[in-house]
């Protein structure tokens, strides 16, 4: 297959005295002939130029100028989204909010990719991808108000409630797998994480279970090059799409700030896992351009050089050039976009703040799916103790 | 306002057995006196109750490490693997947080996973997965998910296993909201709690117990699950009350003989269920006889004997003529040496002794 060269990740040192020497990466051996794990694939240049590639543009050949405009749109409003959880959370009205800031692409480019029947397992960053599966972001809201550990039904949407411990997700998704592949259906189950969690035994755990029982699951690591202060040349010693092959999954490098090579390596990667070829690993490569929180300072442990280098890879101003190079980006579709993005942000601002504090005695909610005495027991002392309040405390 | 919950333990208002439409505790009795209760042991009971459930609801599987073709390291799974074959009996590589986050994530799909850890002690391998996943998962999705799980692990020492696999580590597990842990002490409770945890759409922890596997009983046909949460007095007596779990229910039960032929009687309290736990039926037996003993196989300090001495002391103070004595092991990491493991583990001589200090320190006579 063609490629640009990769884009390694070790290297952007910043702190050279700690840097691991760069070796030739080593090669993925036991991957299926024409993916070799190193490569990395890019459809669209940062200036909008969509470069031809003959394995993969059938991955996408149906994606015309429509659907390339939809895509647009839903950078432009999960970006206005995130903005708007931003000032939000700086407002006081949010306890928390971690920004996907950059990491748009590699989202939407893999939740597009998705049927409505696959189920996703993800991360706490996963907003557009949360967006892209109908999420109502006022429930979104709700947990990063402090208001609920949750807000939709999983199986409405068929994704999961974020898991806060990293990595995690990633067994879950393959136990899913495993049962979808036991049930007969040909349903995906996909995990996001980041580059952080590859460093977990979960997810290494995972590829075991999902290589061993070829279970229909899809890894989707955003490597977003830092896990909260420490850099991915700090974490692995490869591309971390390498390690895949050694546990027997095909594993790729895409460029994740380029909406269409997310999207095709993502359908061949679902595509394989629906027709009973086992696993793939995605390493989508990107940039977390904010901060890791709105509790942590990124200016603290990395360089301005560093964040000028990536927002020239920035999946929108990359859309926008290719679109624009189609003559389909014109100022009404422009305008159009954004009113659209104005407005979803105008909802998500107004639902959070018309989010009410839930009742004291609902703490007894949920801790079983069966009936506990104890807890009724518990429940029952805390209302009476309640109740002892003038005007109420509920 | 808002004010803090936290939970203030209140006095258990030990209702006597049958006020209140609380059904009187099963007694050992109860359990022979059943129809067609065939003698089996504790191991024959677990087995036949999997391949039971595994046959009456297909959504049941097992999975875990050397269950399939090695038929488990205690041969709890003997012969599933052939009767249900690879894809219901699946044998998993060793990684116990792998197959029980996976066994999570096929339990939110609609299965029922009974998982076995081979031991105990390899739970800590997988305890992420089991009190932050397992446990809270229904909470955290608000009720919308639920991930009815089993998962079976043996405890105890006294197999010369030494000190990494010899522990009693469940009452990390009664711990955790969220979470159910069940200790058959019988063949007929093995079957009846495994019945029921299997049914359960919560995740229950299946304590069994390395000296129990091959000890017999009677097991009674058919299909009755146990209550969860409900402790059974496995012995009626009037003058001590022993509460214990596990294969310690076998240690009281072997002392309350000891001190029928003196003439004291010792009621013995079998947990069942170490949560939720049955407080009624604990305080309701020490105000019956106003002497409490409660024995343990884990460490004293934070232990389950800990949680013991303080309900009775809520729910049952006024009765009491003493103070709770716990018996427990030496807080030692358990020792490998056959003679310095007996030493370290508490056995029936141990027991016997606190019984008989907490007679003469009533001044109890015949």
């Amino acid at each position: 297959m063609s490629t640009i060269q990769p884009e390694t990740s070790l290297s952007n040192h910043l702190h050279d005295e700690r840097a691991i020497p760069t070796e030739p990466m080593v090669d993925g051996t036991s991957v299926p002939p024409g993916e070799a794990s190193a490569d990395f694939l890019q459809l669209l240049t940062p200036d909008g130029h969509r470069t031809p590639n003959a394995d993969y543009d059938p991955w996408v050949a149906d994606v015309d100028v429509a659907s390339l405009v939809r895509l647009y749109e839903d950078h432009v409003v999960v970006r206005r989204i995130d903005t708007e959880a931003m000032h939000l959370q700086r407002q006081g009205q949010l306890g928390l909010w971690a920004p996907l800031l950059g990491q748009e692409a590699a989202q939407i480019g893999s939740a597009r990719s998705l049927r409505s029947d696959d189920f996703v397992f993800s991360s706490y960053r996963e907003n557009a991808v949360a967006y892209c599966r109908g999420v109502d972001f006022t429930d979104l809201m709700r947990v990063w108000r402090g208001n609920s550990h949750s807000g939709w039904d999983p199986y409405e949407i068929n994704m999961a409630i974020p898991s806060v411990i990293i990595g995690t997700q990633a067994l879950h998704a393959t136990g899913y797998a495993m049962g979808c592949q036991f049930d007969g259906g040909d349903q995906v189950a996909i995990a996001y994480f980041g580059d952080g969690a590859t460093s977990q035994g979960d997810i290494s755990e995972a590829m075991v279970f999902a290589a061993r029982f070829q279970a229909p699951v899809v890894f989707f690591c955003q490597n977003n090059q830092w896990a909260i202060s420490e850099p991915v040349e700090r974490q692995a010693r490869i591309a971390i799409a390498n390690r895949a092959p050694g546990f027997g999954i095909p594993s790729i490098r895409v460029d994740g700030n380029d909406v269409l090579a997310v999207m095709a390596v993502t359908r061949r990667a679902i595509e394989r896992a629906r027709t009973g070829g086992g696993p793939t690993f995605i390493e989508a490569v990107t940039y977390r351009m904010g901060p890791h929180t709105t509790s942590d300072d990124p200016t603290r442990y990395r360089n301005k050089e560093e964040l000028d280098e990536w927002s020239v890879k920035d999946p929108i101003k990359r859309l926008e050039a290719h679109l624009s190079s189609m003559g389909a980006l014109t100022d009404e579709v422009r305008a159009e976009v954004q009113a659209k993005a104005d407005s979803v942000a105008a909802e998500v601002r107004a639902g959070t703040l018309g989010l009410t504090d839930p009742e004291s005695l609902s703490i007894f909610d949920h801790v079983l799916s069966t009936e506990s005495s104890w807890l009724e027991r518990q429940k029952s002392q805390y209302s009476a103790y309640l109740d002892m309040f003038e005007g109420g405390a509920r | 306002m808002t004010s803090r919950s936290g939970t203030v333990a209140e006095p258990v208002e030990a209702s006597e057995p049958g006020a209140h439409g609380y059904r009187r505790p099963l007694t050992r009795a109860d359990h022979v006196a059943m129809p067609n209760a065939q003698v089996m042991t504790y191991r024959q009971a677990l087995n036949d109750t999997l391949r039971q459930e595994m046959i009456r609801d297909d959504k049941v599987f097992l999975i875990g490490e050397e269950i399939g073709v090695f038929e488990g390291s205690y041969k709890i799974t003997a012969g599933l693997l052939a009767e249900f074959g690879p894809e219901r009996v699946r044998d998993t590589p060793i990684a116990e947080e792998g197959f029980t986050g996976a066994a999570i994530g096929a339990a939110m799909l609609g299965y029922r996973p009974v998982v076995e850890i081979m031991t105990i002690n390899f739970t800590l391998k997988a305890i992420d997965q089991i009190v932050n996943h397992a446990a809270k998962i229904h909470s955290m999705f608000g009720g919308q998910s639920s991930v009815p799980l089993v998962l079976r692990t043996p405890g105890g020492g006294g197999q010369q296993l030494a000190a990494t696999h010899s522990q009693n580590l469940e009452v990390w597990y009664a711990h955790i909201p969220g979470l159910k842990v069940v200790a058959p002490s019988s063949p007929a409770d093995a079957k009846a709690l495994l019945l029921a945890a299997i049914r359960d759409n919560d995740p229950v922890i299946f304590l069994e117990n390395l000296a129990l596997y091959n000890t017999k009983g009677p097991v009674p046909d058919g299909d009755e699950a146990a209550e969860i949460g409900r402790a059974a007095v496995v012995r009626a007596g009037t003058d001590v009350t022993i509460v214990s779990y596990s294969r310690g229910v076998l240690t009281a039960l072997e002392v309350a003989e000891r001190f029928e032929a003196e003439g004291v009687s010792i009621e013995v309290v079998d947990l069942r269920s170490l949560r939720p736990l049955d407080r009624r039926s604990i305080c309701a037996s020490v105000m019956r006889t106003g002497r409490a003993v409660v024995f343990e196989d884990d460490w004293l300090t934070y232990g389950i004997g800990a949680e013991l001495s303080a309900t009775i002391a809520e729910g049952a103070f006024d009765y009491l003529d003493a103070p709770v004595r716990r018996v427990a092991a030496a807080e030692v990491p358990l020792p490998y040496a056959k003679p310095l493991e007996l030493a370290a583990m508490p056995d029936a001589d141990d027991l016997a002794r606190a019984v008989r200090e907490l007679l003469q320190d009533t001044r109890f006579r015949k």
